[in-house]
């Protein structure tokens, strides 16, 4: 059994590359900072020290503190925790109402499709920031009116890819033999042709985490997401006090750990849909070439090897 | 005709069109007065070449085209009209019906799929059947078309198989099924000759022994009449001849039957070429307004340039040809006359 564990590790390890590897051991160390905050965080995030205000990195402080004398290592540990909430929420709410229709659309074609598609060019044409900006000024500042502004700007950014890549499952072969074999349409969608484009999916997914946690932030900075005294990275950069007394560590530090993450969403997603084996396209090109390319079969057995 | 309630899959003057949405032309048909008909147990084999309509008639039959194809005439299994079923009962057709091997297994199987799951899903799903029992059926099948090793290949993936395992995957999805109609499309095409007389055999076992009507579709004439008890000749989307397998070699009547079967290699006679039809095959949307085969056929006339022939009955078998007379003259019809 473990070495069955260490065996799918090393199989991820291959298929993501050395840096789509740093990139995943990167973000899964955020998470679990973001999990364990209460255990891995040195003290009280909120907790205020005015004596200590812009102390500079020490064994009390190991980033230093912020111009209320906050803990400033503390409060990224929390922030953490606001800054990846958001993000999951914006890609989950645009995961769930843009992959049904896209899927939807890629079965019957025609002018569902064209609806569809239609309606998500129209919702693409729609800036995400300004749409949350819009939402803050109808609703109040706060992460959820944000949150809800950008999910549904990121909706075609997500499903314009699964629907294109549903389309060219939806002439594979494949579907024709499965629909001969009695299984209905959401049998067909859902267990095969999500499942074959489910790599695509993902890989939008991370690079779309990447861009809301980064749209986030700058609400935040902006002061339309989250509000001040939460910790949350967004907030933490916005902090211009501190740079206008010329302490650049309060700053910085959460600046460089939104960066950190959203490169290395950007690189795993790229990684989870481009660089593992794709046997979706395998298919298309399968079918397209058959009749002149025999031993394709050689070919696969050569890849799968 | 009739519907004749004893037959499994009957098609009666099926015509189909497709539109092109590039041009503003009537639509293209591309089967026309397609009429056959099925008894359980019994073999037919649909010949002809590339574009004939083959593939089209059996993917009619399991409502397999084109969104924007129009569709005349009957297909009726079991006396059900195929082109009117409504989604369930369509699903349970496809389902327990009528069983589908494809020519190019690769492309038929979901490749991320392990073959035990491509295997037993039907069952699970549609027939409520246990996964452990699935599997332990899904094997068996197996082993019964010759795959070595069953349990090893039910936890492989498609590309881990060489193409001939593959079909015989593929065939043995469609036996779990248990359909009581299959139609194979070119089932062994992508096979090598020795692998493709045994998935030959295997389906001929079954047809035999379960008494599962099929229609195999095949470019190769001497193993559709090796196969099937009746053959049906296509040319550019009509059946232009439709006999007993067995009398298909000494009593061919079309030209294009002729043809056929003038232009295969023979171990008797020496020659440095083969005998071939002169033109290049024609689609249905190509022909004129008559005989579609007239521009290559040796005999053409007038009337066969202008009027469509019908099918008669000829020899004892269903001809479309104006100048069956003529070309079979005196001695032969004179020989044939008690018959006909």
């Amino acid at each position: 059994m473990r070495i069955h564990i260490l065996g799918r590790i090393a199989r991820a390890r291959a298929s993501l590359g050395p840096a789509g590897t740093v990139a995943a051991v990167f973000l899964l160390l955020v998470l679990l900072m973001a999990v364990l905050a209460p255990l891995v965080a040195p003290q009280d995030p909120n907790l205020q020290s005015l004596l200590d205000a812009y102390s500079g990195p020490s064994g009390a402080h190991l980033l230093g503190t912020d111009g209320l004398g906050r803990d400033i290592a503390s409060r990224l540990v929390y922030g953490s925790r606001t800054s990846l909430l958001g993000p999951t929420l914006v890609v989950a709410v645009a995961l769930g109402v843009g992959v049904p229709l896209a899927l939807l659309a890629a079965w019957y074609g025609g002018w569902v499709n064209a609806v569809v598609a239609r309606v998500f060019d129209l919702v693409y044409a729609l800036p995400g920031l300004l749409l949350a900006v819009l939402a803050v000024a109808l609703f109040g500042p706060g992460l959820m009116p944000a949150v809800v502004a950008l999910s549904i700007a990121y909706i075609p950014f997500l499903a314009r890819i699964v629907l294109a890549a549903a389309r060219q499952q939806r002439v594979s072969p494949y579907v024709d033999a499965l629909a001969v074999q009695g299984f209905g349409v959401v049998r067909i969608t859902v267990r095969h042709i999500l499942r074959n484009i489910g790599p695509v999916v993902l890989g939008q997914a991370a690079i779309a985490f990447g861009y809301a946690l980064l749209d986030l932030a700058s609400l935040s900075y902006l002061g339309l997401a989250v509000q001040a005294p939460t910790a949350d990275w967004g907030v933490m950069v916005s902090d211009s006090n501190a740079l206008l007394q010329g302490y650049w560590l309060p700053v910085l530090a959460p600046g460089v750990l939104i960066v950190c993450c959203v490169l290395s969403l950007t690189v795993l997603g790229a990684r989870i849909s481009g660089e593992r084996p794709q046997p979706y396209l395998r298919t298309r090109r399968r079918a397209r070439t058959t009749a002149r390319t025999q031993p394709a079969a050689v070919d696969q057995n050569g890849a799968a090897a | 005709m009739s519907a004749d309630t004893r037959a499994l899959l009957e098609i009666e003057n099926l015509t189909v069109r497709l539109a092109d949405p590039a041009a503003d032309d009537a639509p293209k048909p591309l089967l026309e007065g397609i009429s056959l008909s099925l008894a359980p147990g019994e073999a037919l084999g649909l010949v002809g070449e590339s574009g004939s309509g083959k593939s089209m008639t059996i993917r009619a039959a399991t409502r397999l085209l084109p969104p924007r194809a129009s569709v005349e005439g009957a297909i009726r299994f079991e006396g059900t009209d195929v082109t009117r079923m409504s989604g369930p009962a369509l699903r349970a057709y496809r389902d327990t019906g009528v069983g589908m091997v494809f020519q190019d297994p690769r492309a038929h199987i979901n490749p991320t799929r392990r073959i035990g799951a491509f295997l037993t899903e039907a069952l699970v799903r549609n027939r409520g059947v246990g996964r452990r029992e699935a599997t332990a059926r899904a094997a068996a099948v197996l082993g019964e078309v010759g795959i070595d090793d069953p349990a090893r290949r039910l936890r492989q993936y498609p590309h881990e198989l060489s193409g001939g395992m593959l079909q015989r995957v593929m065939i043995a999805s469609v036996l779990l099924a248990e359909p009581r109609l299959i139609l194979a499309d070119e089932p062994t095409t992508a096979l090598d000759v020795t692998i493709q007389s045994e998935v030959v055999g295997i389906l001929d076992r079954l047809r035999r022994d379960r008494g599962i009507g099929m229609v195999f579709i095949t470019h190769d004439l001497d193993l559709a009449l090796a196969v099937c008890g009746r053959v049906a000749v296509m040319y550019a989307g009509r059946i232009v001849e439709l006999r007993d397998a067995k009398d298909l070699h000494e009593r061919a009547a079309h030209p294009y039957t002729l043809g056929l079967l003038g232009s295969r290699p023979s171990i008797d006679v020496r020659s440095a070429r083969l005998t071939a039809i002169p033109g290049r095959p024609r689609g249905a949307f190509e022909s004129g307004p008559g005989c579609a085969f007239a521009d290559r056929c040796a005999h053409a006339q007038d009337v066969c340039r202008t009027t469509p022939p019908e099918p008669v009955r000829f020899r004892d078998g269903d001809v479309r040809c104006h100048l069956l007379d003529q070309i079979h003259s005196v001695p032969t019809a004179a020989r044939e006359g008690g018959a006909a």
